[in-house]
């Protein structure tokens, strides 16, 4: 398409009266034969925009450069259908956080000018990627949040395919006698609600079963999975959309906890409790006698580094439970609770509170010191934590509150046939549950269109497991519509632009491959890369590793920022004005300066920032350019990296940061200082810190001199 | 100029009520999907509760990252859009087919405002600055803060002197400032409506023997986040309020109203989450302060153990089982000493330090608005949740205490509740 751009200044906010705006037009239609540039005192008024509208319609105009706010304002007034717009931010970066009719603060404001020209030069409009795909569903699990999410996607018109490894439906919470309260007043236990989800499903025309089932395999990508099922001896094939991973918990290995008696007659786990009291009577395994007495010992195995190091959330609530079940059942016996703290979070305060109020549940803070079973009974002595004496009660039973371990922990589960492995990504802080590492975002996932639901993403009760379910089945049903319009998913959600990859040069390096945070890419035989579209999520993590510069975005290129680079004027050596190039990562460090100029904080104008997708999406080729061009020093800022990672891209930072091995050699090769280069984490409210980075950075490249490449 | 106004109608819609984490979740899921929603924020910004705090439970991460993101999902969708100052003012008809009265209250600046200040430096009064729960001042004319969603600024008619006064008018290139801005209404209609109206800090007042509104040093977990906020009253650092003194010592009672029949019997889920993180922010700027945790249970779900294992590693602070019976002030120093009964063993426990922070609960915020009929309120203000066969659905604080990766959750499933009611069966 060929371009016809049209620049408009905006002079409002102070720009105008900061600037020397004939100068800067004169770059656009002489240093650029910009057809047109416009200047406009209120430029995103009603007014102003229509003279933008006017010229698109009237004169043809294709593409738009505004050179005024933060791209993070206005966006939604600078919008126009079918029309590149690009914006300059000389407003946050430029007059508001420098010195007005300044010689440098006009140099800043006329390089932004020209890489913003340039980008758009550069900039094609996107055109999504559209396959026809499947939009069913695939649910593997069937417990109470498999059940849960297929009947809520079934519920909003999705067919559905669920798969559960037993020969019956309903997992852990088939197994329970009583469940906890789930409403106002919080005080009563209820009849299960599983066997009801169970019919439920069974009769829904949207979801078809397969018990007795495993995934064998799943190849492809969202919206074209092709998962293989294995069930009674045969397999067959599903052609899927977006899956859902419930495949909930397994109890603790309690044989590990001999300790606490566990192997001796009579001491048993919950879960055993659970089977035990769901059978009609609780009594001694031993021997067959009704049950009088229950000790409950709290944390048999978690919050201890030696088993489980986390706390599984339940356990508390669950013990409570099964003492009132031996209360109902015999109003004369006893049941006492050992614990380290009681854990009946919220609402469930009100059920702890009838705990409380019974008199046959003795609750003590403790540390269990022994317990000795034989088939008579047990003794458990417990050292209370608060008095710092020593408990001994004999009882007919103890119950161990065992704790739930993930079912991912040393399985895959999924068999994707990705080139990056089977399963999700593990993280060593979820002890190998399939969480997500984000507050605000618990559903992220490194696998596109995969989200795990319930226990399998952290301990959870049955409530929490239904919430839990039926927001992973809106992923699911999410991901299946955007990938059915080209759009990408968090956090580039609706970005429908793609990366293109010019396969005559690829040298099988295979760095894409092996970078990319999100697994999008495969491998042939001959270790050509293989894109899936729609496992991209748009970062360009893959455009930042590749050596050969091949993968591209129509809005987002090595080219395009190269360009923009190469735009800015160096002052050579002599007038003594460095520059600085600052890449930024878009979503945090961008704002984090633009936040700076709302606080009107000061800092060098030898600074040009270039924002970022992800800092990961950095191309070594950026800093070559940049460095030859006699650019003084460069700055990287992106997300804090490591075990509590920000960046969006969950690897984007740490492998800019790796690749700074890479620019090591480059500078080598060009003979200059590595200081010249640095990367820092910084996070969207770090504003204040800005000027001091900047600054401090200024004054290590000025100690260094100028680059002497300045002028070639 | 930020958001647009024109009038929508429609019942293949959702209403979102409450522009929090909760609510902003909620609309941008469904949305993603395909869906129209509306969100009507009360606030003259969006982000809630959580854009007045410092940090997240346990990864230590600023709030505004996640916001950022979530304010630009809402620019780039056109499906979204939002009413700053709106109050849901009455709802009739049924699951599938709402008419919702929105009403408009006045923020006297429209859409013109550019955000560029000069407004401010004409303004001659302050106001008690209630983003930071008044422990600082802001002109009339105010930016709720740096981050605002949308970015404009707001006039405190309270405190405006108005039309005689006109030097914000005088001062504005934009004809943004509107001084006889009025009240207005619309209708909507909309398949289902989400509520996710949140939750306000208990009133700490009402707790009589723990001093709050007494004592200058004693405040609430609240009122902590802002003062190592960055854009806080003390751009972060963190000084006792009666003397603006570093601190050598620091006091958290827990349960500062929670799990108490006469207040909250509940608990309010966070707080025991909370005092740890705050923790953590006293030990950065003052590596050898002492740090008193009073508490009845150390409530860390979840993965969330391993953040109090790190707390608990630190050896300057010190964990006390007991319920804070009663707090004095030496009115010399304006220290307090902080004095707790073990309930077990009658034993009476006293720390003597520089400043106390109340871990304060959560005040459901649908316990002061009046509701649709169809919800059902319990006796502490959180809306039931159960309605199988309506079209609104309540979501994280407002239907319990929760923290926020739960509310975002729940929020994302109720976006599937609401899509339900638009599906043919």
């Amino acid at each position: 398409m060929e371009k016809k751009i049209g620049v408009y200044i905006c002079t409002g906010c102070g720009i105008g009266e900061s600037l020397d705006i004939d100068k800067l037009s004169e770059i656009a239609t002489g240093e650029y034969n910009v057809p047109l540039c416009k200047t406009h005192p209120f430029l995103c008024g009603k007014e102003g925009i229509q003279v933008i509208k006017d010229d698109i319609e009237k004169e043809g105009v294709n593409a738009v450069v505004i050179m005024g706010c933060s791209p993070r304002v206005n966006y939604d007034v600078f919008k126009f259908p079918n029309v590149v717009v690009e914006r300059g931010n000389i407003r946050e970066q430029v007059v508001w956080s420098h010195p007005a009719n300044d010689e440098d603060t006009q140099m800043m404001a006329e390089d932004y000018t020209r890489m913003t020209i340039v980008k758009t030069e550069k900039c094609e409009l996107p055109e999504p990627h559209k396959e026809d795909i499947s939009k069913d569903i695939l649910v593997i699990g069937g417990g109470i949040s498999g059940i849960t999410a297929a009947l809520e996607a079934a519920n909003a018109g999705y067919k559905v395919v669920l798969v559960e490894k037993e020969k019956e439906l309903g997992g852990f919470a088939a197994k329970c006698f009583k469940q906890l309260p789930t409403k106002d007043p919080y005080q009563e236990l209820e009849e299960p609600i599983i066997a009801t989800k169970i019919n439920e499903v069974k009769a829904n025309d949207n979801v078809k079963i397969y018990t007795g089932a495993t995934v064998e395999k799943i190849e492809g990508a969202p919206g074209l999975f092709d998962v293989t099922i294995k069930s009674n001896g045969s397999s067959s094939t599903e052609k899927i959309g977006a899956i859902v991973l419930a495949t909930g918990w397994k109890p603790y290995d309690a044989s590990k906890l001999e300790k606490l008696g566990y192997g001796s007659p009579n001491v048993i786990t919950n879960v055993e409790m659970e089977e035990l009291a769901a059978k009609g009577k609780i009594v001694r395994p031993s021997d067959g006698k009704e049950v009088k007495s229950i000790a409950f010992i709290q944390c048999a195995g978690q919050r201890d580094e030696e088993h489980l190091p986390y706390c599984s959330g339940v356990c508390c609530l669950v013990s409570l439970k099964q003492a009132k079940y031996l209360r109902a059942q015999d109003p004369d016996a006893k049941a006492f609770i050992f614990y380290k703290d009681m854990r009946t979070l919220g609402l469930y305060e009100n059920f702890y509170k009838t705990c409380q109020d019974d008199e046959g549940i003795f609750l003590t803070k403790g540390e269990v010191v022994s317990v000795n079973a034989d088939e008579g009974g047990a003794t458990v002595v417990v050292e209370d934590t608060l008095i710092g004496e020593k408990i001994e009660v004999n009882v007919d039973l103890v119950v161990l509150a065992t704790g739930m371990v993930p079912s991912t922990k040393d399985e895959a589960i999924l068999n994707l046939e990705y080139r990056q492995g089977p399963g999700l990504p593990e993280l060593e802080l979820f002890y190998g549950y399939a969480d997500s590492n984000f507050i605000c975002f618990p559903y992220e996932t490194r696998r596109t269109g995969i989200y795990a639901a319930g226990a399998v993403r952290q301990p959870l009760n049955i409530a929490a497991c239904m919430e839990d379910a039926t927001g992973a089945a809106l992923k699911a049903i999410q991901c299946v519509e955007m990938t059915s319009r080209g759009e990408a998913v968090h956090p580039r959600a609706g970005d429908i632009s793609f990366a293109d990859f010019f396969m005559q040069r690829c040298t099988q390096c295979k760095r894409c491959t092996e970078e990319c945070p999100f697994g999008a890419i495969n491998e042939d035989e001959q270790a050509n890369p293989l894109y899936n579209p729609t496992r991209c999520r748009r970062c360009a993590v893959c455009m930042g590793a590749c050596p050969e510069r091949i993968i591209s975005f129509k809005n987002y290129s090595v080219d395009m920022i190269g360009s923009m680079i190469k735009a800015i004027e160096v002052p050579d050596e002599y007038e003594e004005k460095p520059r600085i190039l600052v890449l930024a990562c878009e979503n945090d460090a961008y704002p984090a300066i633009d936040m700076a100029g709302i606080n009107r904080m000061e800092y060098s104008a030898y600074v040009r920032v270039i924002p970022l997708r992800c800092l990961g999406s950095t191309n070594i080729i950026w800093i070559a350019d940049a460095l030859s061009k006699g650019i003084d020093g460069i700055l990287l800022l992106g997300c804090k990296y490591g075990d509590d990672y920000q960046c969006h891209f969950i690897k984007g930072s740490e492998l800019a940061n790796y690749r700074m091995e890479k620019v090591q050699e480059t500078l080598d090769r060009l003979v200059l200082e590595s200081e010249r280069v640095r990367l820092l984490e910084i996070a969207i409210t770090d504003y204040d810190k800005i000027p001091g980075i900047i600054n401090e950075f200024l004054e290590k490249i000025e100690e260094l001199g100028p680059n002497p490449y300045k002028g070639f | 100029m930020a958001e647009e106004k024109k009038m929508p109608s429609g019942t293949n819609s959702v209403l979102v009520v409450g522009g929090g984490m909760s609510g902003l979740s909620a609309a941008v899921e469904a949305a993603e999907v395909g869906y129209e929603v509306f969100i009507v924020e009360k606030n003259p910004y969006l982000g809630g509760r959580v854009a007045q705090m410092n940090k997240y439970f346990p990864k230590l991460c600023p709030p505004y990252c996640g916001l950022e993101i979530n304010f630009r999902r809402i620019k780039d969708n056109n499906r979204i859009r939002f009413f700053t100052c709106a109050e849901v003012e009455n709802v009739s008809g049924q699951r599938g087919d709402y008419d919702v009265t929105i009403r408009l209250n006045p923020r006297y600046v429209n859409e013109n405002c550019t955000s560029c200040g000069e407004c401010v430096k004409v303004c001659p009064v302050e106001r008690d600055n209630d983003f930071n729960f008044g422990m600082d001042k802001s002109k009339a004319i105010y930016l709720p803060h740096e981050l605002s969603f949308p970015m404009r600024y707001a006039i405190d008619m309270d405190a405006c002197l108005g039309e005689e006064c006109g030097k914000c008018v005088a001062a504005c290139k934009y004809d943004a400032i509107e001084l006889g801005m009025t009240s207005s209404t619309f209708n909507l209609k909309v398949a289902s409506i989400i509520w996710a109206t949140g939750w306000e800090p208990y009133d700490a007042s009402k707790i009589d023997n723990l001093g709050f509104g007494q004592y200058p040093n004693i405040m609430t977990n609240m009122m902590m986040e802002r003062l190592a906020s960055v854009n806080g009253p003390t751009q972060g650092k963190i000084l006792r309020p009666s003397d603006q003194k570093e601190i050598n010592s620091i006091a958290f009672v827990q349960c500062a109203g929670s799990r108490d029949e006469n207040h909250l019997p509940y608990c309010s889920y966070i707080c025991c989450m909370a005092s740890l993180k705050q923790a953590t922010y006293v030990r950065e700027q003052y590596p050898d302060a002492n740090i008193y945790i009073f508490y009845i249970d150390l409530r860390a779900p979840g993965r969330y153990e391993k953040f109090l294992k790190n707390v608990e590693a630190d050896d300057k602070v010190t964990f006390i089982k007991g319920k804070v019976a009663k707090v004095t002030e030496d009115p010399e120093t304006g220290n307090i000493t902080v004095e707790a009964e073990d309930a077990v063993s009658g034993r009476k426990i006293q720390k003597t330090v520089e400043m106390v922070v109340l871990a304060t609960g959560m005040v459901p915020s649908a316990a002061n608005i009046t509701l649709p009929e169809e919800l059902k309120v319990d006796e502490n203000g959180f809306i039931v949740d159960g309605l199988k066969d309506g079209g609104m659905f309540a979501v994280g604080c407002a239907k319990k205490p929760v923290d926020v990766v739960s509310c975002v959750e729940d929020s994302t499933g109720a976006a599937l509740k609401a899509i339900q009611t638009m599906v043919r069966r």
